[in-house]
């Protein structure tokens, strides 16, 4: 074989073995399940996730439910375009924290609440201008965002037989 | 074979070179990240309960060290940075000239400068000119690493060491102090056990403090667990170390020192907290004190008037612990310590600074509103209260102006006695709100409650200087005690 094509070839064969010892070690095939553990691979969702857990949403719906659309192909394009922008953002470690939903996906979770609860407030939701239903009910999907689960209040303890 | 039919697949070798490139930083990247998140820490030296050097401890937590070394930078607000009941700066007596008549006979106009961070706490105390007058050994409580002195001193008993400590003039402590090695300013091990690292409470004074609050039945919407040990059966004394929440400790551990206490020479440190937390419950702690000698408890006596005066800290720890903060559940660390990311390690800040200075870690994480709303509402509060700090102040100025021209005339000590008592406690909610250091923030309305109270007894106070011999007019304005409500 001539030398040049070879090295192209050797090198495509070292990009697939390394690209795919990469995959596997940084779970790439969980981002394809639904599974919330996927959403805490990379550490910086651990305060969410542990939020989520104890959250009043946490037996109904996981992180997919809410935060990507339930439609195709725009559950595939969110998907890719978050995963691109998550990606980008840890590697470089470059983003503005606290973290705060950006607007396309605040679009989309206001679309995951209708969903499941569209026919109790369809009159409200309809009207222009509507706040998003987690203006006001800011704590469904992840708690009170003090101390990962809300304040503990002398009076809310347990009476001591 | 010619050069040109070569080019395309070099291109590609390169491209492709680069890409192996990329994947391969990308796979190391991973790695790390997972590493550090799954080893927090690597201990690489031994810390045991008399490492009191922060540096040593730097070596296993390099990132909370690399932190605590910040607060030797300068950092200031509006209202703090310089603040501090006894740390005023030249301009801030100027522009509140009625600070310095209220502490007319302390000591505190000798010096006073700018304060700094934790770091210098102990360089400070030890440079202030105020030791030119005999000071005790109780200081040290807070502004050392102090408990291996304390064990020294009561033969491995720290509480029996606490105990004597006052008794030492503060010179003496000092050279105990940097003879034994530990002249460092509070540290790690003051605030976390050297094995699991877990906040802890170490000061005798906090837990000799938090132990009577707890015996006593004053509400504590701030510190669940007290409220949990008093429905059980107190076999044991409340102990903060394991009968505290993890967020009650976040601010247990500021409360060692950042409050209310007695510090002189006299009897030991004491926090007045038998009574409870609120204003009014540390004044009546104070009033059921006596000291040792028989004598009424009093931090001075003020020099134009001769009244018995209790001057207040910096109550920082009591007055949260009357605000919505507190009842919220958030504690001192979450906006003075609030949580950082580090690669994929989570550290809480400790650069210990006003939150004004870090709003997006301090406030941004539960108020979603942009930086300039944030500092504006805290303006506003702040304004609020230092214009009603005034209000307060003018009618104490007036009522000394009163006290002085009724002794003039020839009052007698017995006939202003309703005049001085009333000093002493217009003066002690005054200087309460003065001297804590967040010009009312920590409560905003609880401490316009406390000054409201102030201008009131002060007016009070005026009343009775004037009328002194006027048995019709006493009559009519005979003081009464302070309008508070039982909470």
């Amino acid at each position: 074989m001539r030398p040049a094509p070879a090295l192209a070839a050797a090198l495509l064969g070292a990009l697939i073995g390394l690209g795919g010892v990469t995959f596997g070690y940084a779970k790439g095939l969980s981002y394809m399940s639904t599974d919330p553990r996927a959403c805490v691979n990379c550490h910086i969702m651990r305060p969410q996730y542990e939020a989520w857990q104890r959250s009043g949403h946490h037996a109904v719906a996981g992180c997919a439910d809410c935060h990507l659309p339930s439609t195709f192909p725009e559950k595939y394009i969110a998907k890719a375009r978050n995963g691109w922008l998550h990606s980008r953002a840890f590697t470089t470690q470059d983003f503005p924290e606290p973290i705060r939903i950006t607007p396309p996906n605040a679009a989309i979770l206001q679309d995951s609440c209708l969903d499941c609860h569209d026919a109790l407030v369809h009159d409200l939701s309809g009207t222009q201008g509507a706040p998003t239903c987690v203006h006001c009910h800011a704590d469904v999907g992840h708690g009170e965002p003090l101390g990962l689960g809300g304040p503990i209040h002398a009076d809310s303890l347990p009476e001591t037989p | 074979m010619s050069p040109q039919r070569n080019w395309p697949y070099l291109a590609l070798a390169g491209a492709l070179a680069v890409a192996v490139a990329a994947v391969a930083y990308l796979l190391v990247d991973v790695a790390s990240h997972r590493a550090e998140e799954r080893t927090p820490f690597v201990r690489v030296v031994e810390v045991t309960e008399d490492t009191t050097d922060p540096a040593e401890w730097g070596k296993n937590w390099p990132k909370q060290y690399d932190l605590y070394k910040l607060t030797a930078e300068k950092t200031s607000t509006r209202y703090g940075g310089h603040g501090g009941s006894e740390a005023m700066p030249a301009e801030k007596i100027e522009r509140d000239p009625w600070l310095k008549r209220m502490f007319l006979g302390y000591a505190f106009s000798i010096d006073y400068r700018d304060r700094r961070g934790h770091a210098y706490m102990l360089a400070d105390q030890e440079a202030t000119e105020r030791l030119s007058k005999p000071q005790t050994g109780s200081c040290l409580h807070c502004h050392a690493s102090v408990m291996p002195l304390y064990r020294q001193l009561g033969d491995g008993d720290v509480n029996a060491g606490f105990e004597k400590s006052y008794t030492l003039p503060y010179a003496e402590a000092s050279k105990l102090l940097h003879e034994s090695g530990h002249a460092h300013p509070v540290s790690c091990v003051d605030c976390h056990d050297p094995e699991t690292m877990n906040l802890r409470v170490t000061r005798p004074g906090f837990v000799q403090g938090i132990q009577a609050l707890a015996e006593s039945d004053a509400p504590v919407v701030a510190a669940p667990s007290i409220a949990r040990w008093r429905a059980g059966d107190r076999a044991q004394p409340y102990d903060p170390n394991t009968d505290a929440t993890r967020t009650e400790m976040r601010s247990y551990v500021c409360g060692q020192c950042h409050v209310e206490y007695y510090c002189s020479t006299k009897q030991k440190l004491t926090f007045p907290w038998s009574e409870g937390l609120a204003v009014e419950d540390l004044e009546r702690h104070w009033d059921q004190t006596t000291f040792p000698d028989g004598e009424r408890f009093y931090d001075y006596l003020h020099k134009e008037t001769g009244a018995p005066i209790l001057k207040a800290q910096h109550p920082e720890f009591e007055l949260w612990s009357q605000g919505v903060h507190a009842r919220s559940g958030v504690s001192c660390a979450d906006c003075h310590m609030p949580y950082a990311r580090d690669g994929a390690s989570k550290i809480s800040d400790h650069w210990v600074r006003s939150p004004l200075l870090n709003v997006n870690r301090a406030c941004h994480t539960c108020h979603q509103f942009d930086e300039a709303e944030i500092l504006a509402r805290v303006a506003r509060i702040q304004d609020t209260n230092h214009e009603l700090m005034q209000q307060a102040a003018d009618a104490l100025m007036d009522q000394l102006d009163a006290v002085v021209a009724a002794k003039a005339a020839g009052a007698s000590a017995e006939q202003l006695a309703p005049a001085l008592e009333l000093q002493r406690q217009a003066q002690w909610r005054l200087d309460f709100i003065a001297a804590e250091n967040s010009m009312g923030f920590h409560a905003p309305q609880e401490a316009a409650r406390i000054l409201g109270e102030a201008a009131n007894l002060a007016r009070q106070g005026q009343v009775a200087a004037l009328t002194w011999d006027n048995p019709l007019a006493a009559q009519v304005a005979a003081p009464a005690k302070a309008a508070t409500p039982t909470p």
